[in-house]
């Protein structure tokens, strides 16, 4: 009987050597005469096991890892190609692992339990019943659905997409699109590469799905260029429903059609601004637009479009299939369904956690990430990004949900959690936020371009000592400058971290 | 010295040809050329605008903007060091510098042999594993001023071996 063995191939797991793990295991049992089948599989996200190797059995899928390449002999030797469990790495029954277990996975339900670009896999899981179900339905019929779900925008500005929806339905013209911001450039986060990466048909499904909702026929994913293998298996995965009749001009068979063509970005984090996006489709530079004009009124090439992050469309497959009750029938508060928060940096168990709405920060870093990499005491946390404030041991215990962190001036953003021990400069951080919008500001407007530059100089100034109260005070009119003057979230929102390091970490201005 | 073709004004037609149909056909316009060449050629730039009916001004406008693209020729390798937050707490700093002294460049310089350029980055989105370095499309995780040296190591004996 062949055994099948499933080594991950997203980008983690690929960085932590899966390929050559895989060709060892491969090697392994054709010296040794084993019937085996490796099935590259997507991320469970339990990043610190990469490689985790998986052995199916009478008894479910027993996990190893993290496995090397030197391991390997070992693991065979130990029984790996039976799923004998006796051995250092093994992990027992990777259902049961709690890091896994104890989440409440929605959208990735599927992560890493497939074959990310086969059809057949995703069509076995529940794939492409909502698009299904869809079909059945009228335009307003589906925006309604989603808007019971109390579905938010998962990239970080929480708009209900329900709403946005119903604008670009509402909005007369003959062409609408369908855009999906897959530029995650935020530090810590990378739920919407394991979207493409690990379960790209459900992103092609919630994308069709919302052309169906609002008569768009065309749709784009502007993905970022730092992600070459989310790049090539989303291009895989969108040749493959071509194929079988997902997208195309006759929809599983409706008459009904979707157009889906991912376009590359160029390394500019201001593109996952969703105008500055736009424009960049267009073909132009990536200088953010004033709103109004909303882009649900006038969006890519002047026409009503929906401009959705790869998480908010992801999350309407569900909804689609189960209902919009059900998703609301998690989270808290305005904060409805679930949340995939990413936590990294310096964690000793980092990954994807998704939970529903309401736990806090504390319990996701000490239960799930159990403390930090380095064993040393945990200072400080980034939620939201870089352009997400500082969190000291005081507000850990803040629940997880929009309007709560709003409430302490923190951001949820996207869901990326970074850690940090006690040897982190929160002077230094203070400055990064500062370097890093002059790097990426697109200049359009003033505070952001030039506030920026003057923030480097002021923190150095700070920092050596220079008229140290003059220039806090500096800093911190600098900061309301920005705060209240920039046109997009860009310069309005990078004080946050260096006002955050100001309030709670001043000590580390004082050195 | 990248192994990649030089381009020649008809080779750098076809790329234009083959995406100018498309809408914001662009920047689609400027990877190909540059995954096909290394870089964007400065005679390009007119080509590019004669067939969006573009200036100069704005098709040079766009490249200048966007991070990715280069107006000259790279090394055999690109080797990017992720600079972002999730990486500061896991050393990065240390490593950009010791990457910067033992390759003796700065970021955006190629080193002396015309092996490796050296480029920042803000997030591959391997938080979890970092600090993240990526050679070309591979990325790698967990990269220490060691395992720094050993992949730089292998690009080099690699390069030989071609000989």
């Amino acid at each position: 009987m062949t055994t099948r063995i499933f080594v991950p191939c997203d980008t983690t797991a690929l960085a932590m050597g899966a390929d050559a793990v895989a060709a060892e295991i491969a090697r392994q049992a054709k010296t040794r005469g084993a019937q085996i089948e490796i099935i590259r599989n997507g991320s469970r996200g339990l990043f610190w096991l990469e490689p985790l190797v998986e052995v199916e059995t009478a008894a479910g899928r027993i996990g190893f890892g993290p496995v090397e390449v030197d391991d390997i002999a070992a693991l065979v030797e130990a029984g790996l190609f039976e799923g004998a469990a006796e051995h250092p790495l093994a992990l027992g029954l990777v259902e049961e692992i709690p890091f896994l277990k104890n989440q409440q996975r929605l959208t990735f339900a599927r992560s890493g339990i497939t074959d990310p670009v086969s059809v057949e896999d995703y069509l076995a899981l529940d794939g492409f019943r909502g698009l299904e179900k869809a079909l059945q339905l009228n335009n307003q019929e589906i925006v309604d659905e989603i808007k019971v779900s109390g579905l938010r925008g998962r990239g970080g500005a929480a708009f209900p997409t329900g709403i946005k929806w119903q604008t670009v339905l509402n909005a007369p013209a003959e062409q609408k699109y369908i855009v999906c911001n897959a530029d995650e450039g935020d530090s810590g986060t990378f739920a919407d590469r394991m979207v493409m990466e690990c379960d790209p048909y459900m992103l092609i499904e919630g994308m069709a799905i919302a052309g169906l909702a609002v008569d768009a026929t065309q749709g784009y994913i502007y993905l970022r260029s730092e992600y070459p293998v989310a790049h090539r298996l989303m291009n895989l995965a969108i040749e493959r429903a071509y194929a079988a009749g997902y997208l195309g001009d006759n929809l599983m068979g409706s008459g009904r059609r979707f157009d889906l063509e991912v376009r590359l970005g160029a390394g500019a984090y201001i593109c996952g601004e969703e105008t500055s996006l736009l424009e960049s489709l267009e073909g132009k530079r990536g200088l953010v637009r004033a709103k109004p004009p909303l882009p649900a009124i006038v969006g890519l090439f002047g026409q009503p479009t929906v401009v959705n992050n790869v998480l908010s469309l992801a999350a309407v497959p569900f909804i689609m299939h189960k209902g919009g009750e059900t998703y609301a029938s998690y989270g808290m508060g305005r904060s409805l369904g679930t949340l995939p928060m990413q936590l990294a940096g310096n964690v000793k168990r980092g990954g994807l956690i998704e939970l529903a709405f309401g736990a806090t920060l504390r319990q996701l870093m000490e239960d799930f990430g159990g403390g930090t990499f380095s064993g040393r005491t945990l200072r400080a946390v980034q939620v939201g990004g870089p352009l997400g404030a500082y969190l000291p041991e005081s507000q850990w215990d803040t629940p997880l949900d929009y309007e709560s962190f709003a409430a302490v001036g923190a951001v949820l953003g996207h869901g990326g959690v970074v850690m940090f021990d006690d040897t982190v400069d929160m002077g230094e951080q203070a400055r990064f936020s500062m370097e890093f919008c002059v790097v990426e500001s697109c200049g359009k407007c003033t505070p952001c371009r030039i506030g920026s530059t003057r923030g480097v100089e002021v923190i150095d100034r700070i920092r050596a000592n220079e008229n140290r109260e003059a220039n806090l005070e500096l800093l911190a009119d600098l900061c309301d400058t920005m705060v209240d003057g920039s046109l997009c979230a860009m310069g309005g929102m990078t004080p946050f971290p260096v006002q955050s390091v100001m309030k709670y970490f001043p000590e580390d201005l004082q050195r | 010295m990248s192994g990649l073709p030089q381009w020649t004004p008809e080779l750098i037609q076809a790329e234009i040809d083959a995406l100018k149909h498309k809408p914001g056909a662009l920047l689609p316009i400027l990877h190909a050329i540059q995954d096909r060449f290394g870089y964007v050629p400065t005679e390009a730039v007119p080509q590019i605008g004669d067939a969006l009916n573009q200036t100069r001004a704005e098709i040079h406008g766009v490249i200048s903007f966007y991070h990715h693209f280069r107006t000259s020729e790279p090394g055999s390798h690109t080797l990017q060091i992720c600079r972002a937050e999730a990486c500061q707490s896991m050393g990065s700093r240390a490593l950009e510098a010791h990457a910067k002294a033992s390759l003796n460049v700065d970021y955006h310089g190629t080193t002396a042999d015309r092996e490796i350029t050296l480029e920042p980055v803000y997030c591959l989105g391997n938080c979890a594993c970092a600090p993240s370095v990526r050679i070309g499309d591979d990325i790698h995780g967990r990269v220490s001023p060691e395992k720094f040296d050993r992949l730089v190591s292998r690009l080099t004996t690699r390069a030989l071996e071609l000989k």
